[in-house]
């Protein structure tokens, strides 16, 4: 169990602000995700947390203690990696053991511990390989299970699935959901992934250029986007972006609908264009329109309905879902 | 494997090209091995020919054993190449690691600073130090020339060592901090094994020049205790005579610890690949 507070963190590399001043609350138990952009510094944030990098200035809490100038291992923290980063020359139980070892625990307590979070991972079988000998997805588990045996207050996943092939992916996305209920920790999770980002987060944190731009629920963050960027980072296919004037609404600057809140009319709608490509998922069916002046229009129609190419269709938009953005990309 | 290189004319085309080479590289190295097994008049009489039941004789390494204390220089060379070689590696690695893994003021600069003495050659400097050696007392010691030795071959590994350092997966060392492993730990214990291969390198480039100078231990140890075996082959070597027979089987000799460095540092070339530790 383990709270997080940070407050007004930066960061600059020389000249390069990366963060820009967070501020953050994460409670016990929460499963937050901090999603954005590659390059907009949610690693740095992460290795900020863990001590692996120094903030600039602000503060960073554990617990309600001041972690500034705390060193990494005694921060009560574990952090998974993207690359696994297991030790190359140990078998799997000395890889989970390591950091108990350097702690001073006894042996005996150490090889319980072991055992008890290889059972639940079901690895036990792989106790004994040196990481070399494990498939991908087998590393990343050893991974995962190497900071389950500390037992720490607060879990750091640095985009932890990234390297895993799209089946192992989702698999593992399940099993890091179940851990959390399973363990009630604290965890701190970063991807560039929003699928991702939507289905483990209880809160997320949209980041970008080092700012804060939204923190919600997903589904607050779906339905109500702060601004255009996190209107457009959040849901996929993403939001579609239309100049009001075009979309006959000229007092405002820019129309925001998703995919899923336009119907398509052959009669009339608020836009009008011809249909270049469709995709067919089964589920649903992805719709590209060209629309003049707008550029492409993606239309996500539920069930399979057959779209012939080349089309004129009108797009119509759900009016209770439209948004509406200022210049400066906030709601209005 | 590209078609290509399965292509039978290139592969020969290929082989006859390093076979040459090897030939070539080789063929001096051959002529002392022979020719130290020969006797005098046949080692001018054909040089190239091989020692026959006439022409065979140990003669010369009779020689190398009874003048001189050869056992003694042996010691000497080996002590000096071992010795600023496990000092090279040390420094050297630890200077790379300082430089590929913390950030501070001048952290470049230093860099330079440190690889400046690939283009700048040691001897350049032969006089101050034997004037620093003389003021130190270490004149005819070993220790003069591995102090030398350790400063001729740390720009090379320190400039080789840190390109190489690093690619050692920087989630690998952050892994070992949050574990509270000391940076000593991470250094010796994660980033050294990674870097094996390259370590290999280094030592092979090291080793040789030391083991083969001569310069400085005519400079700063010539003394009968301290000689190494490239000095101590000299005696043969007269202004009027040169007794071919013991050169020839000196430097034979002097091949052996060489090689069975170079056979130990190559294995490691070989084994330092670490498959599993990253991704
Ligand atoms: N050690 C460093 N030195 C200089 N710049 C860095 C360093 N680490 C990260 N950066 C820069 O900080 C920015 C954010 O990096 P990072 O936090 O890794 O992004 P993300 O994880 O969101 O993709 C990037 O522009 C990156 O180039
Ligand atoms: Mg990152």
């Amino acid at each position: 169990m383990g709270s997080l507070t940070l407050h007004d963190v930066r960061k600059s590399f020389g000249s390069v602000d990366v963060l820009k001043g967070i501020d953050l609350e994460v409670g016990e138990g929460e499963f937050v995700v901090f999603v954005g952009p590659s390059g907009c510094g949610k690693s740095t944030l992460l290795r900020i947390i863990a001590g692996l990098e120094d903030a600039t200035s602000g503060s960073i809490l554990i617990n309600g203690r001041e972690v500034n100038s705390v060193p990494p291992a005694k921060r009560g923290i574990a952090m998974v990696f993207q690359t696994y980063a297991l030790y190359p020359h140990l078998n799997v139980r000395d890889n989970m053991s390591l950091g108990l070892k350097q702690a001073g625990m006894a042996k005996a307590e150490i090889g319980q511990r072991v055992d008890k979070v290889a059972s639940m991972l079901s690895m036990k079988e792989l106790i004994a390989r040196r990481p070399a000998e494990l498939s991908g997805g087998q590393r990343q588990r050893v991974a995962i299970g190497r900071a389950i045996v500390r037992e720490p207050d607060l879990f750091l996943f640095d985009e932890p699935l990234s390297n895993l092939d799209a089946a192992l992916r989702a698999q593992t996305r399940l099993e890091i959901a179940k851990l959390h209920d399973h363990l009630k920790a604290t965890m701190v999770y970063v991807t560039h992934d929003q699928v991702e980002a939507m289905t483990l987060a209880d809160r997320i944190v949209v980041l970008n250029g080092g700012v804060i731009q939204q923190v919600g629920s997903p589904m607050e963050l779906y339905n109500n986007p702060a601004n255009l960027f996190v209107a457009g980072f959040i849901g996929s296919p993403r939001m579609n972006f239309i100049p009001g004037i075009h979309a006959g609404r000229g007092s405002i600057h820019t129309v925001g609908v998703r995919p899923e809140h336009i119907t398509l009319d052959p009669d009339g709608g608020d836009l009008e264009g011809t249909v270049t490509h469709v995709e067919y998922l089964g589920a649903d069916t992805i719709i590209y329109l060209e629309c003049k002046d707008v550029g492409l229009i993606i239309v996500r129609n539920f069930g399979e309905q057959r779209i012939e190419n080349h089309k004129r269709l009108f797009a119509r938009f759900d009016p209770r879902r439209v948004m509406q953005f200022n210049a400066d990309g906030s709601r209005s | 494997m590209s078609i290509a290189t399965h292509s039978p004319v290139r592969s020969i085309a290929a082989h006859a090209i390093l076979i040459a080479y090897t030939a070539i590289a080789l063929f001096p190295v051959l002529v002392i091995v022979v020719n130290s097994f020969k006797t005098r008049n046949a080692i001018f009489r054909s040089p190239l020919s091989l020692p026959d039941a006439e022409t065979f004789s140990l003669i010369g390494y009779q020689t190398v054993w009874a003048q001189g204390d050869f056992i003694l220089y042996f010691q000497n060379s080996l002590v000096v190449t071992v010795a600023s070689l496990a000092l090279v590696l040390l420094f050297g690695a630890m200077a790379a690691f300082a430089l590929s893994e913390y950030r501070f003021r001048g952290n470049t600069l230093m860099g330079l600073y440190l690889a400046l003495g690939i283009m700048i050659p040691i001897r350049l400097g032969t006089v101050a130090i034997l004037q620093l050696m003389v003021a130190s007392g270490l004149v005819n010691t070993l220790t003069a020339l591995i102090l030398v030795y350790t400063a001729q071959g740390l720009p090379l590994a320190v400039f080789i060592l840190s390109e190489f350092m690093q690619q050692v997966s920087k989630d690998l060392k952050d892994a070992g901090r949050i574990d509270g492993l000391s940076e000593y730990h991470i250094f010796f214990r994660l980033v050294l094994p990674l870097v094996r291969p390259a370590m290999a390198t280094v030592a092979v480039f090291t080793m040789i020049p030391i083991w083969n100078d001569l310069w400085f231990p005519l400079i700063l140890a010539p003394a009968e205790e301290t000689k190494t075996v490239t000095l101590g082959a000299q005696v043969f070597i007269g202004q009027f005579v040169t007794n071919w027979n013991a050169v020839l089987s000196a430097l034979s000799l002097a091949i052996l610890p060489v090689l069975v460095l170079y056979v130990i540092f190559s294995r490691q070339l070989i084994r330092g690949i670490t498959a599993g530790a990253v991704k």
